[in-house]
């Protein structure tokens, strides 16, 4: 790998953690890779000639008269469209049983896109669910989470969405993942007959935690290969973005670094921004789209994981259990996606965000009469109308498994106003009304 | 001779450097990575040894490379040009960097030096001066941009000679000053201001007398930003701070716009520089770029940079307040600058303060709110900088380190609330938490009372009291049910409610509701208060909601109408009906 005439080796480990090992070193640049008894590793500070490396796969059995010998360079990912239709691990090995890939060997993790050259995302992405097309609009170029307890079907949507979505490239970033959900995630796109679209890189839960730390990295510099170098358009899916923190965590702890929030790193959202900014439209028609997943602890977005990348990413897609209809809908009060008005009324029909707003107003309106309901008080004829139209609309327009055109989820949304409520309660402009309202 | 060293430690960006000289805080150097030369800031001195913090990625970097100390402070350079221009936190142009990629060590001319500017003198020989007095003008677009005396020379200065009227280009010297000395000292169209130190070059700072108008109702009319004032917006995500910034970069009444987009989101600078070129002034009829400089260091950009860039925008605000301009400095999001302080104090293993933030945190936030203001300048004129900051609170609670610092140095507070947002009440400013100590200054009353009408500060009182009045009511609806409490209760909820969807909520992305004139807003109120002046009577609560719900669905109308057009004076005639 290195193009040195010798190669010094290194004897003497002066300490060992759980993710990192100290030895006495010369001439070491940062961020550079090295082999610590077979095992990777990657310089993460030099103070004087104390070096600290951070070793992926963990310190078990590594004694301290391990054998380090440095690479001279950072983790790189040879790009080629040999990627195509194949299966890696974090360290860009196949683990599919087909051979090496042949290409332009290229640093992971590397500089970021100069605002100035991106251009406004504009082409919507529809995915057929009401939840996301009607409330939430995708747009390439986009980032955006779903936001789900562990129970929840996420890693299911996800496929549905990737599979719908016209696109070139589908990678796909595993980081923790369940054996069964790497097998389900393999076998959908099988069935999809989209295998030659589709690359993936993949952390299971049987390979050590810090190893992820290198998959959406990987991931991304693929996609950057295909969206820059062949102008295509990329979807990037990274399942599941809790446990890449966590292991950010662990390495930072290790570290002896000062914890902030929730015994996170300081640094994480500037560490999560790295990743999800390069989501990215280009003036060439090349595009990533990126669509992760973040695993929470029952629901609660406050947690330092889920708040940083609300700040980061353009929205987030809320998964929760609907009582009423008994299916798991896309929450519409706590999804969002802000690039929604750049397609909503533009690349949809004109009456498309007040159609989104009444709708949701209106269900908004009917958990105020669920709250009064459970508090044991009379309902009005308004609040029983609000009741039965949030029934209609979770089960029509807000359930996973709807999968319609926009214009169908439109019309659906026009004939539930018509059927509970007047034109005045919904608040919609009135030449909308004119033209729309199915009476 | 510069002061030299090696590198001889590196934790991500910080880097320990053994020096041979003198070094001072906030140096700036030039590390050398194989040829590529990164700029880095002295943030601590410890004996020999002196940690950077680097403005670029140091991966590569090796102990031994060489850095080579420049004798000066990070400082950027003001001049025509300006406007329109988008930079990073350091002032790289970056719309003349190549590829697609930013590259480490690329640094960029922030203004160009071929453009000629029609000049015209405004000084002449024998003219006593002193730093920020006035030498010449060019038209910097639509606006008269001076020509000045360096903010860095010290004393008085008499003119010696000052070009004619003509087209020069920047690095021209347009005139010559004699210091008490009598050593004669050249003037260009540039010059260099270090960006932490703030502007000074003015004969006082009185407190603001005016009210900036921003066209959005819950700020104009509930709780005014004075010209020269100082307010921030903190919200959890997902609750409108990022479109309620740019409504009022769009419409705010400031000639010179600077929106610094401190570690936040690059798409939300592309909207900028997609849309801007494009929406026209509502103030002058011109191209909202013509008055805008957009200071960009995006969350994926080296973290400490985005530190320099909030320094950056204000430095710039300055130089054009000192031209007796209105400026409004839009940060989003300040939170961002605190972290990337944060980061650092970590990496040199400072005793940490709350949440890990370092303890000078409130220090350092007021002290750059405080370089905001209206100053008369040395000629009598007035500019004024306007600054207007974003917070984003961990998990969207207040009582974290970076609002709380906040909260005691900006005047301005709006609340954007989580259950506004969810309920799709935009913008999401909360009326009864949010505040404008403006509306308490003596001044800004009776300029409104001159401005508005007589009396406008007793009607915004008025309105937040109907405002609270309905929460009241509203819990004890909650607690007791419909029935439970007597009809007054119901009214007062549906007045509130009324102001709420009314007043309170605007539509940004609708072409008429989003800019909302002051006087249109006077009007509006007065219109809404009239409303809850009157006594109504209804037999039972079922009447009064559905009463008050088609109201307020005509009013809303009147809001998507031309002001005073034909289907806005129908509507109001509906109104009149229903309340006659």
């Amino acid at each position: 790998m290195a193009n040195k005439a010798y190669q010094k080796v290194y004897t003497q480990l002066e300490g060992i953690t759980k993710a990192t090992v100290s030895l006495r070193a010369k001439g070491v640049s940062n961020d550079e890779l090295a082999v610590v008894q077979g095992k990777l590793a990657q310089v993460v500070r030099t103070k004087g000639d104390l070096v600290t490396l951070q070793i992926f796969s963990g310190t078990e059995g590594i004694p301290n008269d391990s054998e380090v010998t440095f690479l001279g360079e950072p983790p790189v990912l040879k790009v080629s469209d040999q990627l195509a239709g194949r299966f890696f691990d974090a360290y860009g090995h196949p683990i599919d049983g087909g051979p090496e890939i042949e290409g332009e060997p290229r640093e992971i993790g590397g500089p970021s896109v100069n605002p100035y050259k991106r251009r406004q995302p504009s082409q919507l992405i529809p995915t057929g669910i009401a939840g996301i097309d009607l409330n939430n609009t995708l747009v390439s170029g986009q980032k955006i989470p779903f936001f789900a307890d562990p129970d929840q079907p996420y890693n299911q949507v996800m496929a549905d969405v990737a599979l719908r979505a016209d696109v070139d490239k589908i990678i796909l970033g595993g980081m923790g993942l369940s054996n069964d959900d790497y097998l389900f995630f393999k076998n959908s796109f099988e069935a999809a007959g989209a295998l030659d679209k589709i690359i993936c890189f993949i952390n299971t839960t049987e390979n050590p935690p810090v190893e992820r730390l290198l998959v959406p990295d990987m991931a991304l510099t693929a996609a950057e290969y295909f969206a820059v170098d062949k102008n295509e358009k990329v979807l990037v899916l990274l399942t599941d973005m809790t446990l890449y923190a966590d292991a950010l965590s662990i390495v930072s702890n290790r570290m002896d670094q000062i914890p902030s929030k929730d015994s996170m790193p300081g640094s994480l959202y500037s560490d999560l921004a790295k990743i999800y900014e390069k989501a990215v439209q280009l003036p060439t028609d090349g595009s990533i789209t990126i669509i992760a997943v973040t695993t929470l602890n029952d629901g609660d977005i406050t947690h330092a994981i889920p708040d940083n990348t609300g700040y980061i990413t353009e929205g987030q897609l809320f998964l929760r259990a609907d009582t009423d209809t008994g299916k798991v809908i896309i929450d519409p009060f706590r999804s969002l996606s802000r690039l929604k008005q750049l397609v909503q009324n533009k690349k949809t029909r004109e009456d498309h965000s007040q159609v989104m707003n009444a709708s949701v107003r209106l269900y908004a309106d009917a958990q105020n009469a669920k709250t009064k309901l459970e508090n044991g008080f009379d309902l009005s004829d308004y609040d029983l109308r609000c009741l039965s139209y949030a029934k209609d609309y979770a089960r029509e327009l807000l359930a996973i498994d709807v999968n319609i055109s926009i214009t169908e989820m439109l019309d659906t949304a026009w004939r539930l106003f018509a059927k509970y409520f007047s034109p005045a309660e919904t608040g919609i402009k009135q030449a909308l009304i004119d033209k729309y309202w199915k009476s | 001779m510069k002061t030299t060293g090696i590198v001889t430690g590196i934790v991500s960006n910080l880097v320990t450097v053994l020096v041979d000289g003198p070094v001072a805080e906030n140096e700036i150097c030039y590390i050398d990575l194989s040829g590529v030369k990164m700029m880095a800031e002295v943030i601590k001195v410890n004996g020999k040894y002196a940690s950077v913090q680097v403005f670029e990625s140091t991966r590569g970097l090796r102990n031994g490379d060489k850095v080579e100390f420049e004798g000066r402070m990070l400082e950027i350079t003001l001049g025509p040009g300006l406007l329109q221009s988008i930079y990073d936190g350091l002032q790289n142009d970056l719309t003349t960097m190549e590829g697609v990629f930013l590259r480490r060590g690329e640094y960029t001319e922030p203004l160009d030096h071929k453009k000629l500017w029609d000049f015209t003198p405004l000084a002449k020989p024998g003219d006593k001066v002193v730093a920020a007095d006035w030498l010449g003008e060019v038209k910097e677009g639509w606006l008269p941009h001076k020509i000045m005396v360096p903010f860095s020379f010290q004393g008085e200065f008499t003119v010696k000679s000052v070009v004619p009227k003509g087209s020069y280009n920047i690095d021209t010297v347009v005139a010559v000053l004699t210091d008490a000395e009598g050593e004669e000292v050249p003037v260009t169209m540039t010059q260099k201001w270090p960006v932490k130190l703030a502007v000074k070059g003015y004969r006082e700072k009185p407190r603001p007398n005016k009210v900036m108008e921003t066209g959005v109702r819950v700020i104009d009319t509930l709780n005014p930003i004075a010209e020269g004032g100082t307010g921030f917006i903190p919200g959890p995500f997902g609750c409108g701070k990022t479109v309620l910034q740019h409504a009022i970069a769009k419409q705010g009444d400031a000639d010179v716009i600077v929106m610094a987009a401190c570690g936040e989101r690059a798409n939300e600078v592309v909207e900028i520089f997609t849309e801007f070129p494009e929406l026209i002034d509502p103030h002058t009829g011109r191209h909202l770029m013509e008055r805008t400089t957009i200071i960009c260091n995006t969350s994926n950009m080296p973290v400490a940079a985005r530190e320099a860039s909030v320094y950056t925008a204000m430095t710039i605000c300055e130089y054009y307040r000192a031209m007796g301009l209105k400026c409004l400095l839009l940060a989003d999001s300040t939170s961002r600058w605190a972290q990337a302080l944060r980061e650092m104090s970590n990496r040199m293993e400072e005793l940490p303060g709350a949440d890990a933030f370092p303890v000078d945190l409130s220090a350092i936030i007021s002290n750059f709110y405080s370089r905001a203001g209206m100053v008369v300048l040395n000629n009598g004129q007035t500019g004024a900088v306007t600054f207007i900051g974003t917070v984003s609170p961990a998990g969207g609670n207040l009582k974290e380190p970076v609002t709380e610092s906040t909260k005691k140095a900006a005047r301005c507070f709006y609340a954007l609330e989580q259950s506004r947002a969810d309920q799709k009440r935009y913008p999401a400013v909360s009326p009864l938490d949010s505040y404008s100590k403006y509306l308490e200054y003596p001044e800004i009353e009776a300029y409104l009372d001159k401005t508005v009408e007589p009396g406008w500060v007793n009607k915004v009182r008025t309105a937040k009291n109907i405002i609270r009045r309905g929460k009241e009511a509203n819990e004890q609806i909650n607690i007791l049910g419909d029935d439970g409490v007597p009809m007054s209760y119901h009214i007062s909820f549906w007045k509130s409610e009324l102001l709420d969807f009314v007043i309170l909520q605007q539509d940004a992305f609708d072409a008429i509701d989003a800019l909302c004139p002051i006087e249109r807003q006077r009007y509006m109120l007065d219109l809404v208060l009239s409303i809850c002046e009157k006594d109504f009577e209804f037999e039972d609560f079922e009447q009064c909601r559905s009463w008050f719900k088609d109201l307020i669905n005509i009013l809303r109308q009147m809001n998507y109408s031309e002001f005073m057009g034909e289907s806005f004076n129908a509507y109001l005639e509906s109104v009149n009906k229903m309340i006659a």
